[in-house]
């Protein structure tokens, strides 16, 4: 292993020693590592005086932790130019050639990129969070708990890898210096709200073990990222595009081809292509399958445990909202009067695009997440609704099986299409491109959607909105 | 050595090398000639592993490109049509990291990078940095760094292309030397003049096909047709026509000598000159008529042009 990682410290130090004779590297990183926290620390304190000179009761302390939050975070998005340049500047300068034609394995050119990339960012931010510290314990403020800051050194170091791994992903992709810089946005918009979301965790979280938390699913995603950029990362793909074009009827024409097929029926468009999908899938599904019970099963045990202690403090009125409530959310639509057909079968086909739409943009997490919990408030429900007296078991063969057979069959195959969506991007695929990747894979979900998913959601909300409420109010 | 059948590569629908086949032995020298954009780098990059075929293979020493693309650059020196140095890097600096990319150890790396150096002419500038170099100077640094692992299969595109000509004689001399120590060599080149002083065979392809492959004397007879040879009389002389012997195409006649072209020289000329003597002409000489390359290419390309393309 040693000898293989070799090459990868060859090239990281070649590019390093490269940076450091770089002044238009340097100077800005620089002045970046000292001026920020200096801006930070001087803002911080105006801030608490005008707060304070109104009534507010803060002090400076509170702002610390979430100060070296922003200074270790504000110097990676501009030393992210490394990463970013890492392959397409080289294919600019035309040097990616020579370095293409050696004996470098794929994953050696990859990493070899990527640790440079998270050591410029890295050391800049790491070097601008102890001159802030320097200079908050001069000001003699009380420095945060040693964890606290470890956490907070933590956090900053998933913060690099995860913006770093996603610019070389962008610069194996993009076609030019120009492009690579300007899809940056793309990287640090999400991270900046990543942060607002971890600033209310250090802010409100009330538990020390939340950082460490979001510290490793930042790392996941990361890893996630490293693994997509190394799987799609193809030598052809460096040298063969040499300009940045948006070809829509390319887009339009494979998309369609593979959604569509050579069938010329639509049982035959079922038999090849839904079917076809169908078979490419069954790893999925019985994966989501067993998420479905786990979940299920979980938050039933769950609430059975928390029920009676969480329900003995709220009063009868806030019973009935919270009932209300989860069997909205829980598949029991029914319930309420006002739920027609038309809203059912619009809120289910929502819930399913907006699946995929989470899931585009996580390699399938986020999706597969929605799910759980869509699936996971089931169980719950029926844990809640058997403490406050109703038999659970009548509930479900009354109140769900009717409608979920159809219903949660939808579901569960959008969400295997989901899970499926992102297992293929993560996956080498040295045939195809990772746009033509995306693409199929797009065409599959499509397939299963339309094939599938809306005639099961179509049937679910006849039964949900006309068939249902009846046998519900047998048993309720 | 390297072998390549019905080798193609398109890029969506535009074919840019459509169903090469090369055969260069060990010890040869190809030389790959055509216009920009004929589909010649894209050959070496496909000989190289960097592009898929998207039909037929490609072998080198009896691997397949596409499945051992590893085994192959390691024994292929590859001089890329863009120098691709690194500008901040000193000359020996650059030479050693690629003798590491070659896992070339210590004592060997510096063995081979100061032979090139001293060898183009750059072991005085070998601590400046690379960015400070002259065209010529990083082209035969370029070609320094394709050697440094003393690769058995040599592709180089347009290896004197920046060169003066003291250079590109140096350039082509140590080619020559790599030649006869058995390595084989792809040259992509439009350097007609080049081409012709060192290959072994020569191929002109365009719009991605080969339009002829083979020794440069086959090449001329095939292209140019048969031999043309040429007599000089010392004074005006009329030699007429039908003293020819069967066979010989008498191409010009003028007062101090003619041009004629026979398929049968060693039959046909001994008769030609038992003639003149025979008549008392005042030769003064008989040779053979010089054909260059740069003929036989432009005939093939008009050829191609004029038929559309395609042989």
């Amino acid at each position: 292993m040693k000898e293989k990682l070799a090459p990868v410290w060859l090239l990281a130090g070649r590019e390093l020693r490269d940076q450091f004779r770089d002044w238009r590297i340097l100077f800005p990183l620089i002045v970046l590592t000292f001026f920020f926290p200096l801006l930070t620390n001087s803002f911080a304190g105006e801030v608490i005086g005008f707060m304070n000179r109104y009534g507010g009761d803060l002090i400076l302390d509170r702002l610390v932790p979430f100060s070296i939050l922003i200074i270790g975070f504000f110097p990676v998005t501009v030393a992210l130019v490394v990463a970013l340049e890492s392959f397409v500047g080289e294919k600019e300068r035309g040097t990616i050639e020579p370095l293409l034609s050696s004996p470098l394995l794929d994953w050696q050119l990859y990493l070899g990129k990527l640790f440079v990339g998270i050591f410029f960012p890295l050391l800049a931010s790491y070097a601008g969070i102890s001159f802030y510290l320097v200079l908050i314990s001069h000001q003699n403020l009380n420095l945060p708990p040693t964890m606290q800051i470890l956490q907070l050194l933590a956090l900053t170091f998933a913060h690099s890898v995860l913006m770093v791994s996603a610019a070389i992903v962008v610069s194996t992709q993009a076609t030019s210096i120009r492009a690579a810089n300007l899809l940056a946005s793309f990287i640090i918009i999400p991270v900046a709200l990543l942060i607002q979301g971890e600033s209310i965790l250090l802010f409100w979280g009330g538990n020390d073990q939340v950082l460490w938390m979001a510290t490793l699913g930042v790392l996941m995603l990361a890893v996630i990222l490293i693994r997509v950029g190394i799987a799609h990362f193809q030598r052809e793909y460096l040298l063969g595009r040499e300009v940045d074009t948006l070809n829509l009827k390319w887009l339009g024409s494979t998309f369609w081809q593979e959604f569509r097929g050579s069938g010329s029926t639509l049982w035959a468009w079922y038999q090849v292509q839904v079917g076809g999908a169908l078979r490419r899938l069954r790893t999925s599904i019985l994966l989501v399958f067993v998420l479905a019970i786990a979940s299920s099963v979980t938050s039933y045990v769950w609430v059975s445990e928390i029920a009676p202690t969480y329900l003995s403090k709220m009063s009868t009125e806030e019973i009935g909202t919270m009932v209300d409530e989860l069997t909205a959310s829980g598949g029991l639509t029914s319930l309420n009067e006002n739920v027609s057909f038309g809203y059912i079968f619009s809120h289910n086909l929502r819930a399913v695009v907006v699946m995929l739409i989470l899931g585009v943009f996580s390699f399938g997490i986020l999706g597969e997440l929605l799910y759980i919990v869509n699936i996971g408030v089931i169980g719950g429900l029926l844990a809640g609704l058997q403490y406050v007296g109703f038999s659970a078991f009548d509930l479900f063969i009354n109140g769900i099986l009717p409608h979920g057979v159809f219903e949660l069959s939808a579901i569960l195959l959008a969400s295997a299409a989901v899970l499926y969506f992102g297992a293929v991007l993560i996956t080498p695929s040295p045939e195809r491109t990772m746009g033509e990747v995306i693409v199929v894979s797009l065409a599959d979900w499509t397939k299963i959607f339309v094939g599938l998913v809306v005639p099961l959601l179509f049937i679910a909300a006849l039964i949900e909105s006309y068939i249902t409420p009846g046998l519900l109010l047998n048993v309720m | 050595m390297i072998e390549t059948k019905n080798l193609s590569k398109a890029f969506q629908d535009f074919w840019a090398v459509d169903d090469v086949n090369l055969d260069v032995e060990a010890g040869q020298i190809l030389a790959l000639l055509g216009q920009n954009g004929a589909g010649k780098t894209t050959t070496i990059r496909m000989l190289t592993g960097l592009l898929r075929p998207t039909r037929g293979w490609a072998k080198i020493d009896g691997r397949d490109v596409v499945a051992e693309p590893t085994a192959i650059r390691s024994s292929v020196g590859v001089l890329t049509e863009q120098h691709g140095l690194y500008l901040r890097m000193t000359a020996d600096e650059y030479l050693d990291f690629f003798g590491r990319v070659y896992q070339l150890d210590a004592d060997k790396r510096k063995k081979r990078s100061d032979y090139l150096l001293e060898y183009f002419g750059l072991a005085r500038a070998a601590k400046r940095r690379i960015g400070e170099y002259s065209k010529g100077m990083r082209q035969k640094l370029a070609l320094a760094r394709t050697l440094i692992h003393e690769p058995p299969v040599l592709l180089l595109d347009e290896p004197t292309s920046a060169m003066d000509p003291e250079s590109a004689r140096l350039v082509r001399d140590e080619i020559a030397n790599l030649r006869s120590s058995q390595r084989t060599i792809v040259i992509c080149t439009h350097n007609l003049v080049e081409a012709e002083a060192l290959a072994d065979r020569i191929a002109i392809i365009y719009q991605g096909k080969i339009l002829v492959n083979d020794n440069l004397d086959a090449l001329k007879r095939k292209v140019l047709g048969s031999p043309e040879y040429e007599v000089l009389f010392s004074e005006d002389w009329d030699f007429p026509e039908s003293s020819l012997p069967k066979g010989v195409e008498m191409l010009s006649q003028e007062a101090r000598g003619f041009s004629f072209r026979t398929s049968a020289p060693e039959e046909t000329n001994p008769l030609i000159l038992r003639e003149l003597g025979h008549v008392n002409a005042p030769v003064l000489t008989l040779q053979k008529k010089q054909r260059s390359l740069e003929q036989v290419y432009l005939k093939v390309m008009a050829d191609a042009q004029g038929q559309g393309g395609l042989q």
